[in-house]
Parts: structure tokens; C-alpha cells; sequence
């Protein structure tokens, strides 16, 4: 019932949109959106700078967001959301991540333009997208196969024709592809894949978000040292006061 | 008595179908009734953990009693319309139930409700309330068919309350019956025939002359489980459950299927992308686990049913988890494993050598799958040598033994997503309790050691919270927790060693090596130094350890009161081990939404509140609405009115009180039968078939003077309190000596308990009916629907009191409630 009173309320909304608006209108309808997330995410990241001493996000990062059109990366009934610093179904049981964990994400990479990034799990292709503007190859592999494809004809849609993807099992990695510089695992796993960890060059980094869907409670980074042996590092999104108060 | 007043309202009745003056009450069907509104309670809860999460239960619950309420009023203020109609009224209203059942369902499910989005979608709450309207209508339907009943026949209280009453105790008990016949839409076809066939008997009572109807009924009802469209009621699970998730994946197809009330167990093969399922796996680790086939219960998990073929090597992942440790501390133990599963601690304890192994399961169901369905490629493990298995509660079985073991280990039974979003946070635990811990330990041989692995959380909730209940346990048994605990974490997964007796140099050497090669670390063990920990898998600060120091300290209270989030020990009187939500922290969280604060609110409490706020707030609604036109009403009758207020206070305060005694001594009685749903189907049913025998003995204290029900009254909640009370102070020490009874015995005994309490427990309502009905009988319907509300917000309070002041303080205010409503006696 509501489902259809809502429905009802969005097609009102979007009937009003096309009325008063034409395409180049809506268009920069979402220019100005884009910008005012960068702003808050940027404004976060300072915060966040100023609360903890830690360096905020890398300003390349934060402009690549500016830049990557994330109305183009959800479905149709959710573009109105789209700037809206929150996670958002794709479908098929799939999220497209708050744009903060994203930058937080990107940013725990430490890319530089040279690099090889594998992604598993390419979802919606948004987190490919600001890869691919970051450096020089992006290799994604998806495992459900509509949304591999879907998300494969919008990249190469929108200009991303060197970004490779393909569907399958991410587990074994894109041994093709690497070694890489930096993975992101997107999809949940109960453990990382041994094979992954081999593709990752010495001095690489894999990040991994834990959590249910909608719900990622902290990252997971892995970084390879030169000499082959592992260090992770499991970092909140957010900061707390200090938790355990003054001791 | 009451034959002389007139039904309802001041008019005389006009002569329509109700004019028949030998009409009985529909007893039966107010019993069918009551049975199947009982049974749908139930079913929803089943239904609502396969689609969606298990908290939903609570919902149902408030759902099903709002429905109750909302009846109150309608009859109270439709009552004119309704009572010279009554027996088409009731014949329609028992239909539409049975339609509805049906209906609402198939249309709740195809809301696009999804909770994981219910902070940032504003249509989800939307959604929510929209479901609640759907499902309200059945309970609506039932409730006002035997509301209409008592107000019909107000003269007879007694009788129709202990049939209402022993038909929702028959409903409790057949719907865990029919779970273990039927697949869950099965019952709901079945519960809809259940209220078609209401209707049809109601058509052949004494002095009706509907058989030709009443038949056509019946043939309805008898097809409708097989002519319902499979696709109305086939369910839609969430597509963000695991199960989806995995079926989402081109090749992954079900294999087998089982249900029962413990839950829908669904196994699923996946040969292109097969499961591999090693939870925390050391990163050090090379080889990746054998084949595996998903086991998932309602949708959630996944667990792993694991290829054995008898070959060790295949198994040597299991070694690279942390939940390995104690078997490099100990050699060739006896090994007790709790909750069993699909078997993997039994693999686990296998390819350590162990030199026995008991392994408890309380789903038989996962045990046929393991070593009948799918024997050929798990390999029988629980018919390996050395391996005996039981099928039972944990706890129970622990209590229940005089064996000894060297090693006990608590298996990670829940799914880290559920566990990680706070959706156990309100269901009660009797595994993680001190007293639990304590029961391990006494089992455990001299040097023994009992292991528990949980989810690592950050910032840490229920590792911390652990280890809390460990310290206290220690502690009560007089022993010295600093020399007798270790605990160590990789990025996954925490295990925590208890051990009877303190820790070796040699157990502290062997359990560093054991972390170092695999890079896990230390958090605690006696005499660690700081600079040994947070080396492999760093945090922004060594919280673990840090923790852990505290919780062993001196000001220990002081750091779990400052503590963002709720690790006070759980105990049998509080046991919410997954409940880790602190009010004080809310603000926080909220603030941090746009940074990813979000996802470490637990949800469970506060979707329980919103549940209470909703509750209170419909129920208000009402109660209050109808008040008006009812007191208008009364006024203008001639009849000697009594005090709404009065009325008011005395159904509001029996309403919550009895509703407190019986859920809380549902979770005494738990700890008895262990078993969650003999237990609870034993408890509810006895209480309802005792309270509706209470019921009918009320009947026979009637005098002419009406004002003469006050002493019965009296003397029934003076009863319940000096029982509760008593059973209060006596049960857990009882219970502690009747666990090693065989259960037949126990559950003889359990009724034997029940009896005098919920005999009690059955008058106070009926009496004060009886009281209205003589007194203001336009208040009868009132009266009634005033009780369901107070019993809606009472089901909810009652978990939210026990949370915080446990479950002994829900009793000592139920008696407190009792108290009142006597002086409140109209």
C-alpha cells in the first residue's frame, strides 16, 4: 500500500522534474548536488583531521569525487538520492557505499598514477570508476553476472574504455592483470582469499570492509611488506571520543 | 446473577438472529478462535525470521495485541450495530480472519520494506507502519468475534474467558506441532481453514439452523490449504540475507531443505563458486578449505558442511583459526563441543587428535542432513571413532552430566552479520551467562580449559563483555581469573581460555607460538606486557588488552560504566549477552551518521523502544478515544454505574501484571527444560490451561450481590503474589537440583509448578468482568480491549525492565501491579 503511495509520490516528483526542467537542467541539477557532497565529505575529512591529528583525505581523492557521476552509477528511482552522503541499493541484494567509505577507502590505498588496482566485487562499477581516474590500470571482477554486465556497458558508457571487468569468482584474483599495487575487496568473505594476498606486489595494500550489507562497520587493511610478511590494521570509519575516557 | 441485565447498552435488544434466547455462546469457536490467532502470533515470528530478521518477533507480538485492542474499542462503540447481529457478525468476522491471515501476510511481504535502510530512507519507516496495519487486521477480525462474545454474553465471563484462554494455550502448543509437520505456509494456509471452520461451527450451535451454510463452510475451509495460488503466500526473503546473497550467484542451486520450529534449514551447493567458509583464517595460511556445501538457517549464516573423506590433510585449515588454540595446550583431550552444527569443531577436534569427543546439537534436523542426507560427502563425522553425539540444549546437557572434560568449546553459533548489526541484542542467552560459565567450568577436568570464540567487533562489545562474564564467574567460584585467562584475537574472530587452575609457563609459551605463526595476537595472558600485544593486526589503540587489564583491575566497575557500550556481565537474571546499547552513546553514534557512525548502533534496542513508543502510543489512542463516547454513554444509563477509572486501573494493572509473571517465569522455567521450545510451549500452555481452570472455579464464587466478587478477587492476587514471590526465592536453587531429572520427570514437575500460580492467575480477569457486566455493562468491551492494550505495552516492557533490572524485577513489579489492581477492585 504505501509501496504504492510512495511510487505514486515519486512519479508526482519526477513528473514535476520533467516539467520544469530539461535535460541540461537536470544536468546541472546534479553538477550542484556533486559539489555539495564533496564539500561535506571534505568538510568531514577536516573535521576528522582536527579531532584525531591525523592527516585528512588526499585532496586528489576528493576531487576524483567531484568528478565521477554517481547519478549515472544507481538505479533510475534512487538518482534523487544519489549525492546524498548514504548507502543506496543497486539491486540484487547489492549496495552502492556511503560516499565517505569510499573516499575513507580510496584513500587507504595509497594510489599513485603508475599503479594496478584489482577490485572484487564491482557492484554498480562507482568504485571502479574513481579508480580508474586515480591511476593507470583497474582490473574488477564481479560475481553476479547482470550486474557484472551492467556495470561493464555503463563504464565503457561513460569514458572508462582501459578499466578492464569481467564476471567470475573473485577468489583466485586476475593473476592476468597483476600483480597489483593495491585490492579492494567489496564483497563479504569470511576470511582473505590466500591467492589475493600472493597477487598483491610487496609493498601493496588490500583494503577490505567488514560488515552487512548497508552496514560496514570498520575496514580492513592489509599491507604486504618488502619482505613478503603481513601487517593489517583494522580502522574505524569514525572517531570516537576517546572510548574508554580518561584512565 | 448477570442473566437478569440486559447484554450491553441501555436498549433493549432488538428481535433479529441474537433475539433467540436459547442461543449458547459460541464456545468452540471462541476456543478455534483463540487457538488459531495464537498460532498466527507464532507462525509470524517463524515467517518474519525466514524474510526478514528475528527481532521482528517483538513486532509480532504488540501486532497481535494492538489487533486485540483495537477490537475493545470497535465493539465498545459499535456495539449497538453489532450485538442484534451477532451471530452473522461473528460467522463474518471468524472469515475475514481466516481470509486476512492469509492475505495480510502475502501483502506484508510485498512491501518493500527493508530495515537496513530504515536510518536513511525516510519511506522505511513508512513501510514499516504499513506492514503493522496489515497484520493488525486478523487479530482485529478473531479478537472482535470473542469480544462481541463476551459483551453478547456478559452474564457468562468465566466460561467463555477459560475457553478463549484454552484455546490459545491448544494454539501455542499445535502451532510448534503443526511447524514440525508442515512448512511454514503450510500452517498459514491451515490457520486461515482454522477460521472459516470458526465460522461453520458457530452456524451449528444449539438453536442456529445454518447447516447448509455451515457445510459449504466446512468444504471451503478443507480446500482452501490446496486451492490458495502457491505464489500468493511462496516467501520473498530480504535479498540482503545471506541465503539471497548466495543464491544470487550464477550455478548455486538448493540442495535440501528442512523445517521445523528451530528454524528453515536450507543447504545450498554452489559448484562454480563453491562456499569457502574458514571464518578468520589466518592471513599466513596457504591452503585454501575443501569443498563445502552452505547450511543456512532462515536465510542467515552461512555454516559449513565440510567434505571429509577421513584424510586429515584436507582439514588443516582448521588449524589456522583462532578458535585452534586450545588444542596446542593440551594433548589428546576429551573434548566437549556446544553447538555442534554442521560439524566443523567435531573436523576441527578430529584432526587434533582428540581423544574423545561429545558433541551437543539441539537441531536434529542438522544432524540427519550431516550424517544421512549428505553422509556420502561429509563423511559421517558424527559417527567417527571417538565421536558421540547428543542431540539437546547445551546448557541443559551440561547441567544435566557428571562427566568431566578437558576441553569445553562454545562453538560461533550466530552469523556475524545478524551479530555485527545488534539484531540479537533482545533475545535472551542462557549460553553466555556468569552462571553458564560457571556450570562449564565445574565440568572441566583439573587443567582443563573451556574455549569460547566470538566475532571480533570494534570498538570491542561482546569479546569484552566475555570476558567480563568470565572474570565473574572466577570470581563467584572463589578462583583467581588473572592466572586463569588468556585471550587472543586475529581480525575475525577472538577466543578466550578459561582454565581450571592458572596458566603454565609451558601453556603461555605454547599459546605465544601458536599466535605467532599466525599472526594473531595476544590480548591477555598472566603476566603479558604491553609491548607484546597489537604487533600483527593493529588498532588504533590496543583496546583488547587494554580491556581486558581494566576488567581485571581494581576499577573494573568504574570502566564498564564508562564504557561506550554495555559489557556488563550477563547473568540468568539478565540474559542479554548480545545487548551492548547504551542510551549515552546514541547522541554520538548520530552525530557520526555521515561518517559511518551508523553501523555500530545496535539495532535491536532501539527498535524495541520504537515498537513500545508505537505501542503506547495506538494504544492510548484506544483507550482514550472511546472513553468519551462510553462515559457519555453510561451517564445517560439508568443502570447504577461503576467508575470507569476504576475499571480502567483495575484491567490496565492486571493486564501488565500478568503478562510479567508469565514471561518471566516462561524464562525461570527455560533454564529448567533448556530446550527453547518444549520449554516455552510446556510454560505457555500450562499456564493458559491452569489460568482457564482458575477461569471456571472463579464462575462458582458468583453471588447475587455483585459487589460480594470483591474477596475472591482479593484472595486470588494475594495468591499470586506470595507464589510469585516464593518462586522467586526458591526455583534456582530447586532447578539446580532437579537438572539431572530425565526430562519427562522435569516437565511433570514444571506443570506442577505452574499449576497453583496460573490457577490464580485465571480469576482476577473474569471476577472483574463479572463485577463490569453487573455494574456498567457498557464497559464490557471496554474493558476487555483496555486489558489487551496494557497486555501489548506489557509484552514489550517486559523485555525492556528485564534488560535493565532483570527478570526477578519484572516479577516484584508484577505483584506491586497486582497489589494495585485490588485496591482498584471496581
Amino acid at each position: 500500500m504505501t509501496n504504492h503511495l510512495v511510487g505514486f509520490g515519486r512519479i508526482f516528483a519526477l513528473l514535476l522534474v520533467a516539467l520544469a526542467a530539461s535535460p541540461a537542467r537536470a544536468q546541472d541539477d546534479f553538477d550542484r548536488q556533486r559539489r555539495q557532497m564533496v564539500d561535506e565529505i571534505a568538510a568531514l575529512a577536516r573535521q576528522t583531521a582536527a579531532e584525531t591529528g591525523r592527516p585528512s583525505l588526499d585532496p586528489r581523492v576528493i576531487a576524483v569525487l567531484g568528478k565521477v557521476p554517481r547519478h549515472r552509477f544507481v538505479p533510475a528511482n534512487q538518482q534523487q538520492a544519489a549525492y546524498q552522503n548514504r548507502p543506496l541499493p543497486i539491486g540484487w541484494g547489492q549496495t552502492i557505499s556511503q560516499p565517505y567509505i569510499v573516499a575513507l577507502m580510496t584513500d587507504l590505498m595509497n594510489l599513485r598514477p603508475e599503479h594496478t588496482v584489482l577490485e572484487i566485487g564491482t557492484g554498480s562499477g562507482y568504485q571502479a570508476a574513481i579508480l580508474a581516474e586515480l591511476v593507470q590500470t583497474v582490473c574488477s571482477i564481479e560475481i553476479i553476472e547482470p550486474l557484472a554486465r551492467q556495470a561493464g556497458e555503463r563504464l565503457r558508457g561513460l569514458g572508462y574504455a582501459r578499466l578492464r571487468t569481467r564476471t567470475g569468482d573473485g577468489y583466485y584474483g586476475w593473476a592476468d592483470c597483476g600483480p597489483f599495487d593495491a585490492i579492494i575487496v567489496t564483497a563479504a568473505a569470511s576470511h582473505v582469499p590466500p591467492p589475493l594476498i600472493e597477487q598483491l606486489k610487496p609493498g601493496g595494500r588490500m583494503v577490505i570492509p567488514v560488515g552487512a550489507p548497508f552496514l560496514a562497520q570498520h575496514l580492513l587493511l592489509v599491507e604486504k611488506n618488502r619482505d613478503g610478511t603481513l601487517l593489517t590494521r583494522q580502522v574505524l570509519p569514525v572517531q570516537f571520543v576517546p572510548l574508554t575516557g580518561k584512565r | 446473577m448477570a442473566t437478569a441485565c440486559p447484554p450491553a447498552g441501555s436498549e433493549p435488544t432488538p428481535a433479529a438472529d441474537a433475539g433467540r434466547p436459547d442461543a449458547s455462546p459460541p464456545l468452540f469457536p471462541v476456543m478455534l478462535l483463540s487457538a488459531a490467532a495464537m498460532g498466527y502470533e507464532v507462525l509470524l515470528t517463524r515467517l518474519f525470521s525466514i524474510i526478514q530478521w528475528h527481532h521482528f518477533a517483538y513486532m509480532m507480538i504488540s501486532v497481535a495485541l494492538l489487533g486485540y485492542g483495537a477490537a475493545g474499542t470497535f465493539v465498545a462503540l459499535a456495539q449497538r450495530t453489532l450485538l442484534p447481529r451477532f451471530d452473522r457478525v461473528f460467522a463474518g468476522g471468524a472469515i475475514l480472519f481466516g481470509l486476512t491471515a492469509v492475505a495480510g501476510f502475502a501483502l506484508a511481504q510485498r512491501v518493500a520494506f527493508n530495515p537496513l535502510e530504515i536510518a536513511w530512507a525516510p519511506e522505511q519507516p513508512l513501510r514499516l507502519l504499513a506492514i503493522y496495519g496489515l497484520l493488525c487486521v486478523p487479530f482485529f477480525c478473531a479478537a472482535s468475534c470473542v469480544c462481541l462474545t463476551f459483551t453478547r454474553f456478559a452474564g457468562e465471563p468465566h466460561r467463555i474467558y477459560s475457553f478463549d484462554i484454552l484455546g490459545a494455550g491448544a494454539g501455542s502448543i499445535g502451532i510448534v506441532a503443526a511447524l514440525y509437520a508442515l512448512p511454514p505456509v503450510g500452517a498459514l494456509a491451515v490457520l486461515g481453514a482454522l477460521g472459516i471452520a470458526a465460522a461453520a461451527l458457530s452456524l451449528l450451535r444449539r438453536g442456529m439452523r445454518n447447516r447448509r451454510l455451515a457445510a459449504a463452510l466446512l468444504v471451503t475451509a478443507a480446500a482452501a490449504p490446496i486451492v490458495i495460488p502457491a505464489d500468493w503466500t511462496s516467501l520473498r526473503p530480504s535479498e540482503y540475507k545471506d541465503l539471497a546473497q548466495m543464491l544470487a550467484i550464477d550455478g548455486t542451486r538448493i540442495v535440501a531443505e528442512r523445517s521445523s520450529p528451530l528454524g528453515l534449514l536450507t543447504v545450498v551447493e554452489s559448484p562454480q563458486v563453491p562456499l569457502r567458509y574458514a571464518p578468520g583464517m589466518s592471513l599466513n595460511a596457504t591452503a585454501e578449505p575443501p569443498p563445502q556445501l552452505a547450511v543456512f538457517t532462515d536465510g542467515d549464516g552461512p555454516s559449513a558442511l565440510t567434505r571429509y573423506d577421513g584424510r586429515r590433510e584436507p582439514l588443516a585449515y582448521l588449524d589456522q583459526l583462532t578458535s585452534a588454540l586450545p588444542f596446542h595446550l593440551l594433548e589428546r583431550p576429551r573434548v566437549l563441543v556446544l553447538g555442534a552444527g554442521a560439524g566443523a569443531d567435531v573436523l576441527q577436534a578430529v584432526y587434533h587428535g582428540a581423544r574423545s569427543v561429545d558433541a551437543v546439537e539441539l537441531n536434529p534436523q542438522i544432524v540427519e542432513l550431516v550424517q544421512r542426507r549428505f553422509a556420502d560427502f561429509s563423511g559421517a563425522p558424527y559417527s567417527a571413532p571417538g565421536v558421540r553425539l547428543h542431540v539437546g540444549e547445551a546448557r541443559g546437557f551440561v547441567a544435566s552430566g557428571r562427566e568431566r572434560f578437558d576441553l569445553i568449546q562454545v562453538a560461533l553459533l550466530d552469523a556475524f552479520g545478524a551479530s555485527s548489526a545488534g539484531l540479537y541484542a533482545l533475545s535472551e542467552s542462557y549460553l553466555y551467562t556468569v552462571e553458564a560459565l560457571q556450570e562449564y567450568l565445574g565440568h572441566l577436568a583439573p587443567g582443563g580449559f573451556l574455549a569460547i570464540t566470538r566475532w571480533v567487533n570494534l570498538p570491542p562489545r561482546d569479546v569484552l563483555k566475555l570476558f567480563a562474564t568470565a572474570v565473574a564467574a572466577l570470581e563467584r567460584d572463589g578462583a583467581r581469573p588473572a592466572q586463569q585467562l588468556a585471550l587472543i584475537r586475529g581480525w575475525k574472530t577472538a577466543t578466550l581460555l578459561v582454565k581450571n587452575g592458572a596458566l603454565t609457563a609451558a601453556d603461555v609459551a605454547a599459546l605465544r607460538e601458536f599466535s605467532r605463526a599466525r599472526s594473531f595476537d595476544v590480548a591477555y595472558f598472566p603476566g603479558i606486557d604491553a609491548a607484546q600485544t597489537n604487533r600483527y593486526n593493529v588498532l588504533a589503540r590496543p583496546e583488547f588488552h587494554e580491556g581486558a587489564l581494566a576488567l581485571l583491575g581494581a576499577d573494573r566497575e568504574a570502566f564498564i560504566e564508562r564504557y561506550k557500550f554495555s559489557i556488563v556481565p550477563a547473568t540468568d537474571d539478565r540474559p542479554y549477552f548480545f545487548h551492548f546499547f547504551k542510551w549515552r552513546t546514541l547522541p554520538e553514534l548520530l552525530a557520526l551518521k555521515a561518517r559511518g557512525g551508523l553501523p555500530l548502533l545496535e539495532w535491536g534496542y532501539p527498535v524495541l523502544l520504537a515498537t513500545l513508543l508505537q505501542a503506547l502510543a495506538a494504544s492510548a489512542l484506544l483507550i482514550l478515544l472511546p472513553l468519551g463516547a462510553l462515559a457519555r454513554r453510561t451517564r445517560d444509563d439508568a443502570a447504577p454505574a461503576i467508575s470507569a477509572v476504576r475499571v480502567a486501573l483495575y484491567f490496565v494493572a492486571i493486564g501488565f501484571a500478568f503478562m510479567f509473571v508469565e514471561i518471566a517465569f516462561i524464562q525461570r522455567f527455560l533454564l529448567l527444560l533448556s530446550h527453547p521450545l518444549y520449554a516455552v510451549a510446556v510454560v505457555l500452555c500450562s499456564f493458559l490451561l491452569f489460568a482457564g481452570i482458575g477461569s471456571r472455579y472463579s464462575g462458582r464464587l458468583r453471588t447475587d450481590a455483585a459487589t460480594a466478587l470483591r474477596r475472591p478477587a482479593t484472595a486470588a492476587v494475594a495468591a499470586i503474589g506470595a507464589i510469585s514471590l516464593l518462586y522467586l526465592v526458591v526455583l534456582p536453587p530447586l532447578f539446580r537440583q532437579l537438572m539431572p531429572l530425565p526430562d519427562a520427570l522435569k516437565i511433570v514437575l514444571a506443570i506442577a509448578l505452574i499449576a497453583p500460580l496460573a490457577f490464580a492467575m485465571g480469576m482476577p480477569f473474569p471476577l472483574g468482568l463479572a463485577r463490569t457486566a453487573g455494574g456498567a455493562p457498557a464497559l464490557v468491551p471496554w474493558a476487555w480491549g483496555v486489558n489487551g492494550c496494557a497486555s501489548v505495552v506489557a509484552a514489550i516492557l517486559a523485555s525492556l525492565l528485564a534488560i535493565h533490572a532483570g527478570f526477578a524485577a519484572v516479577v516484584v513489579l508484577a505483584v506491586l501491579l497486582y497489589a494495585l489492581a485490588a485496591a482498584a477492585f471496581p
